[in-house]
């Protein structure tokens, strides 16, 4: 699946080094979010470990042998990111010093066995063993199916991008310039080798892997499990709650953005009412329609007027008495309220993890 | 059943990587034109060469451009031989069955007819697999001499010089070192695996047998990755990467580079 130089136009080329070096940028900066001494080491040996396992001969059914891309495993332990970088960066190995694979058609290689590889791995690896204990044979067949998907969806691409060729890039004459098949037969002609037995060799080794990987170091496999029973900790190799915590940061601030939104809303809250709102016609009216039509009370009730008294909230109305814009003050009661239950929600992790380090030592 | 060949043929493949990362690194060292030359002027060079050969339309300019790099390759004191071996006869195989049907199946003028008329060859057929083949081969021969003339260092310096952002060339700097202790790592266990393997294997064992060593260099890999953390750790290194840049470019330099940004625009041009 390597493209070597000439089969692409230059154009194609360009565009796929832009589409490339989109996913590089992507994934170097969810990365960079980890010390930065703690990925070069891991991504490299990664990387190193990815061209090793490409050299590997894996024997398949007919008596044939077949060689894996080493995709899908690294997208398994390492997440997209890691490896979209760490299967681009033996690619420009082997492109730069060992000659395999072209350099024009270097971002080529790497958008289509890099980065749509390991996004088809990793979402249908985490589709499939969705909500599977890690040593599940769930995750085993996951992998396999994985494996087959991710190669043969790069297979597709690629076969695509020398499909278009001769269509787009062609002299006064009709005659194709670089690949010169059109997609009718540069995509069957792509995909049975890749259906068959490069698919089938990914497929091999990814769950021969993770199955080696459940009896040998199940932490390996934890980074992109998903959601783990509290029992399990999460793996050590990546922040994998990194992501999901920062959108809810963003969620959190989008809804205090949005209370203000608040004021737009007529009438008042059904059963919410202070003493002085009950008494008020249209309350009454509301509260008489709502239980059927009885007769609202003429007054408020005594208890209600008496309970009221006790307590008297610092932010009265969603609004302090020294802010005069009701919008600031939805605003300021909204980052106060987050604010407090951020404290307790970090007081009680302190407490609990005070406890258990207690109980443990 | 089969013979444990699989185990061989890895290990002849890793053997063949070694021999020819120590070959590139030989003849990288030898004293010609390409060597002489600053490896940034030598990779903007000959990247500007493949750009060209990219972009002619002209079979005549690329096949012009082939022995362009022929030329090169003989002052650089790369070896005919072994360009033939390594690049040119690898590539026809490669390129030349997928180029071959192109010859029947492109529609244009018949030259011959086979089978009662169906299968014809056409002009615009053999003008088409002429051309990817030319193409293909005239490219790999300039990425092949970029590759066999610069050293790994001087490759990842140059790319530096280029604004590459430095995590991207220190990636590419450990993982090339890796390599070859992975590589040697993974041979012994093959070797060790096979040494023990007395008779036939079954296909499902075979396949156990490589998954299993796939995992086990995984497992040592990444403990190879901890104690590489470690030891950056312990040597104060906090994400701050400073690297040592000494190239200077001298008037040879600049004519070199002059020389190809010439050659590749006027064969680009002619070519067009």
């Amino acid at each position: 699946m390597h493209i070597p130089d000439g089969y692409l136009s230059p154009s194609t080329c360009a565009v796929l080094y832009a589409a490339a070096i989109a996913g590089w940028y992507s994934a170097l900066k969810r990365l960079k979010r980890m010390l930065l001494s703690r990925v070069v080491p891991l991504i490299s040996v990664f990387a190193a470990f990815s061209f090793v396992v490409m050299m590997f001969n894996l024997p398949l059914p007919g008596g044939t042998t077949g060689h894996a891309l080493g995709v899908t495993i690294s997208a398994i332990v390492l997440g997209p990111s890691g490896a979209v970088l760490a299967i681009s960066i033996a690619l420009a190995i082997q492109a730069l010093f060992f000659g395999d694979g072209g350099i024009s058609t270097l971002g080529a290689n790497c958008f289509n066995m890099a980065i749509v590889a390991s996004l088809v791995a990793y979402a249908s690896y985490r589709l499939i063993a969705a909500g599977a204990a890690i040593g599940s044979k769930r995750r085993v067949a996951a992998a396999a199916i994985a494996g087959y998907l991710a190669v043969n969806a790069a297979a597709l691409i690629a076969a695509i991008e020398f499909g278009i060729q001769p269509a787009l890039f062609h002299d006064a004459r009709g005659m194709p310039l670089y690949a010169p098949y059109p997609l009718g037969i540069a995509v069957p002609a792509m995909m049975i080798g890749h259906l068959t037995l490069a698919g089938a060799a990914e497929a091999a080794i990814s769950a021969g892997l993770v199955a080696y990987l459940q009896a040998a170091d199940p932490t390996l496999l934890r980074n992109t499990a998903g959601v783990l029973p509290a029992t399990e900790t999460a793996s050590a190799l990546m922040p994998a709650a990194t992501t999901s915590l920062r959108r809810l940061w963003m969620a959190v601030a989008l809804l205090m953005v949005l209370t203000p939104l608040g004021i737009l809303a007529a009438g008042k809250a059904w059963g919410e009412w202070s003493p002085s709102e009950l008494a008020m016609r249209q309350s009454a009216g509301q509260t008489a329609s709502a239980a059927g039509d009885s007769v609202a009370p003429s007054a408020p009730p005594a208890g209600m007027q008496r309970l009221a008294k006790l307590w008297t909230a610092p932010f009265p109305a969603y609004a302090p008495s020294f802010v005069k814009s009701a919008r600031f003050g939805y605003l300021l009661s909204a980052m106060f309220a987050v604010g407090i239950l951020v404290l307790v929600s970090f007081a009680a992790q302190f407490w609990v993890q005070r406890r258990r380090e207690v109980r443990h030592s | 059943m089969a013979r444990a060949g699989f185990l061989t043929s890895t290990m002849l493949g890793f053997t063949r990587a070694l021999a020819r990362a120590m070959v590139s690194e030989q003849i990288a060292r030898q004293a010609g034109l390409l060597q002489s030359l600053d490896p940034r002027v030598r990779v903007i060079g000959l990247f500007t060469m493949v750009l060209a050969v990219l972009l002619s339309r002209r079979i005549a300019v690329i096949v012009a451009l082939f022995f362009v790099a022929v030329i090169i390759a003989i002052l650089s004191r790369v070896g005919v031989g072994m360009l033939v071996k390594r690049v040119w006869l690898v590539v026809l195989g490669f390129t030349g069955v997928i180029a071959f049907p192109a010859i029947f199946l492109t529609p244009g003028d018949p030259v011959a007819a086979f089978a009662g008329g169906p299968l014809r060859i056409t002009v615009q057929g053999v003008q088409t697999a002429t051309l990817l083949i030319a193409r293909v081969e005239t490219a790999v021969t300039f990425t092949s001499l970029l590759v066999l003339c610069t050293p790994w260092t001087h490759v990842l310096k140059a790319l530096r010089t280029f604004r590459l952002p430095q995590e991207a060339v220190m990636l590419l700097a450990m993982t090339h070192r890796y390599i070859f202790l992975l590589v040697e790592t993974a041979g012994q266990m093959f070797e060790s695996r096979q040494s023990r393997t007395v008779g036939l294997l079954k296909g499902a064992a075979g396949r156990r047998i490589t998954a299993r060593s796939a995992g086990v260099l995984l497992s040592k890999s990444i403990e190879l990755s901890n104690e590489v953390y470690l030891a950056m750790q312990s040597r104060g290194f906090r994400g701050e990467i400073r690297i040592l840049s000494d190239f200077h470019m001298r008037s040879w330099d600049y004519l070199g580079l002059a020389a190809f940004l010439a050659a590749g625009s006027l064969s680009a041009w002619v070519g067009r």
